[in-house]
């Protein structure tokens, strides 16, 4: 027995899902509600859907946003894999400990303070150098850069922690450069971790409201800008409809990927058995001669 | 994406002509002098992160620090310099402490920060409480259902953090679903003031920080070894003596970085106590939010900003450790 009643672990389950469900399923209903107090059913109607699609402003918003967190996603995959590969591969070096301080600290400062620092260096490099010009896309893209590769490190870091370290020196014995190892010997292995981490890097870039208000300039509102700027004013159906649409693309994201990585894992499954009859099969030839 | 995947191909070609170049570059006398100096292909890979970094995230501290100790002014950017040159040859360094001075002096400010670590703590409480559970009936379920548990779990936060928090606006509102609930079964004739108040916070940042305690509490409890719980029946525990001798002490580590990583953020949270606080609440991200954007009092912002991190560095070197103590283990 593994301890613990299970009344109390399903009763455990069932509220906590409950509680983070609850939120979630009411944002959609509601969104498809007639009336305009999102929280009196009024009927059922899709016509925020229309309205949501109709506002200029929300549609531009969630444009650049998407620009700017598949730009800044890319850019965090790549610097937080160096990252990674630096922590969890290179062993101890000088500037070690800051370096993995650096990229583990963003994960939890306050985002108050991230965005007010950042703003002060654009503002002091746009002094000293001319550069960047004015706040906008560019800086918001850089900030978003600096936080999300914190995350992607991780996901990077356990990842590369996790698998036998063995694989690579065996490449390394027999003859691979160490860029050739790392393209065809790691990156395979971890790429499911990039592939989640790119994603991670890519919602949180998206949902980034704080950091991004301070590092904004005039013209350059985000999606959350203009959501926040929306509902602090009060409920308004067409958000709920935004919400609806962005947990529909989510849960058809996390569909399709459960489908790839059990197709994968088939495959994976099928190759290690076919492996391990070719290595009997090899044993038992070499017993006979 | 191993042997049978179409990236091998794509890759192989990538890392021939990567070696191509490199290897040019190796054998040219560039890359003797390069290596000369040091320069290798690893310090390469680590040092570009690295510069990243130190200009993005450590310098700005450092010119936060500095525009904490200047005079705001009616310009932009809002604030005097700091270091100038008083004459031809003389650097005149300034030092401010005025900012530091209003801060301790104005009460406001000592009440947000001790409020705001008030309501972290306590969230962080409530987010132990609920998630512990949770972690724990997942870490013991089956191997088939455990993966379905936990992607429910992470699933929320895939979701946008913003439109989360909004859904309990119209949970919460006093025409909301709560209370329209109550008043049509009749328990209550007059709607429950829940939004604009603390306990709205408390569930704002519970709802939207449990995840990150779950996570680490999972990771703990799913490792651990099963067989000294039998071994403590054995010896004639029963299950909740051998849940708090056994359990709970080996699970610290998982409580620990559960803790931190849901009450240092929730500390300079600003969106929820912003959406669904009382107006007039005082927490710390707030106060820097409204000094920054509607004062437009960088310095002061920015002195702000520096005491919070100095609460807070503590907090974050704990979490730190705890960082590369698991992944020093996860190596081993």
């Amino acid at each position: 027995m593994s301890g613990g009643r299970p009344w109390f672990r399903t009763l455990a389950l069932v509220l906590g899902f409950a509680f983070l469900y609850i939120p979630i399923v009411s944002l959609v209903v509601f969104s498809f509600n007639e009336s305009r107090l999102v929280t009196v059913w009024g009927g059922f109607s899709t016509k925020w859907y229309g309205a949501l699609l109709a506002n200029k402003q929300i549609v531009g918003a969630a444009l650049l946003s998407l620009k700017i967190a598949a730009i800044a996603a890319t850019a965090a995959v790549v610097l937080g894999t160096l990252t990674g590969m630096a922590l969890a591969r290179f062993g101890p070096f000088r500037g070690r400990t800051l370096l993995s301080g650096m990229a583990t600290a963003p994960l939890v400062m306050p985002e108050v303070i991230t965005g007010l620092s950042l703003l002060l260096l654009f503002v002091t490099l746009e002094q000293l150098i001319g550069w960047p010009q004015g706040r906008g896309m560019t800086t918001i893209i850089i900030a978003h850069i600096t936080f999300a590769m914190a995350f992607v490190t991780v996901v990077v870091q356990s990842r590369l922690a996790q698998f036998d370290e063995s694989l690579e020196e065996a490449a390394q014995d027999l003859g691979a450069r160490p860029a050739k190892v790392f393209f065809l010997v790691t990156l395979p292995i971890i790429f499911p971790a990039l592939l989640s981490g790119w994603l991670l890097a890519f919602t949180l870039s998206l949902d980034d409201l704080v950091i991004a208000s301070f590092v904004a300039g005039p013209g350059s509102s985000t999606l959350p800008m203009v959501v926040f700027s929306k509902v602090r004013l009060g409920v308004s159906p067409d958000i709920n409809a935004l919400a609806t649409i962005l947990i529909a693309i989510v849960a058809i994201g996390v569909a399709v990927a459960g489908v790839v990585m059990s197709k994968q894992q088939k495959i994976r499954d099928r190759d290690a058995q076919m492996a391990l009859a070719a290595n009997q099969q090899m044993i038992d030839s070499l017993k006979k001669g | 994406m191993t042997a049978s995947g179409s990236a091998v191909p794509l890759g192989q070609r990538i890392s021939v002509w990567l070696e191509h170049a490199l290897g040019a570059v190796a054998h040219s006398t560039v890359g003797t002098r390069l290596k000369r100096w040091g320069l290798t292909g690893k310090a390469l890979v680590a040092s570009i992160p690295f510069f990243w970094l130190m200009l993005f995230f450590l310098v700005p501290f450092v010119i936060v620090l500095k525009i904490s100790f200047s005079d705001a002014q009616i310009a932009m950017p809002p604030y005097q310099p700091v270091v100038s040159w008083a004459s031809e040859r003389v650097l005149q360094i300034k030092l401010n402490f005025a900012n530091y001075a209003f801060l301790i002096e104005d009460n406001l400010y000592w009440k947000a920060y001790l409020n705001s670590i008030w309501v972290a703590a306590v969230s962080t409480l409530l987010c132990l409480l609920i998630g512990y559970p949770m972690a724990y009936a997942i870490a013991r379920s089956n191997p088939a259902t455990r993966n379905v548990l936990l992607l429910l779990v992470i699933l929320p936060f895939w979701t946008s953090f913003l439109l989360r928090v909004y859904a309990w606006i119209g949970i919460l509102k006093n025409n909301g679903l709560i209370n329209n609930t109550l008043m049509s079964l009749g328990l209550i004739d007059q709607p429950i003031q829940m939004l604009q108040t603390d306990f709205a916070v408390y569930v704002g940042i519970v709802y939207s920080y449990l995840p990150f305690m779950i996570l680490p509490l999972y990771a703990n409890l799913e490792k651990m070894d099963l067989t000294l719980l039998e071994a403590a029946a054995d010896l004639g525990c029963r299950p909740w003596e051998s849940f708090l001798k056994v359990t709970l002490p080996l699970s610290l580590p998982g409580v620990i970085a559960g803790c931190l990583l849901v009450f240092i953020p929730a500390v300079g949270e600003f969106v929820i106590p912003a959406l669904l606080g009382d107006p007039g609440m005082l927490m710390i991200g707030k106060v820097l939010w409204t000094e920054f954007f509607n004062n437009r009092d960088w310095p002061v912002a920015s002195a702000v900003a520096i005491a919070l991190l100095l609460f807070l560095v503590i907090p974050i070197m704990f979490f730190q450790r705890a960082q590369d103590a698991g992944s020093a283990e996860a190596r081993r």
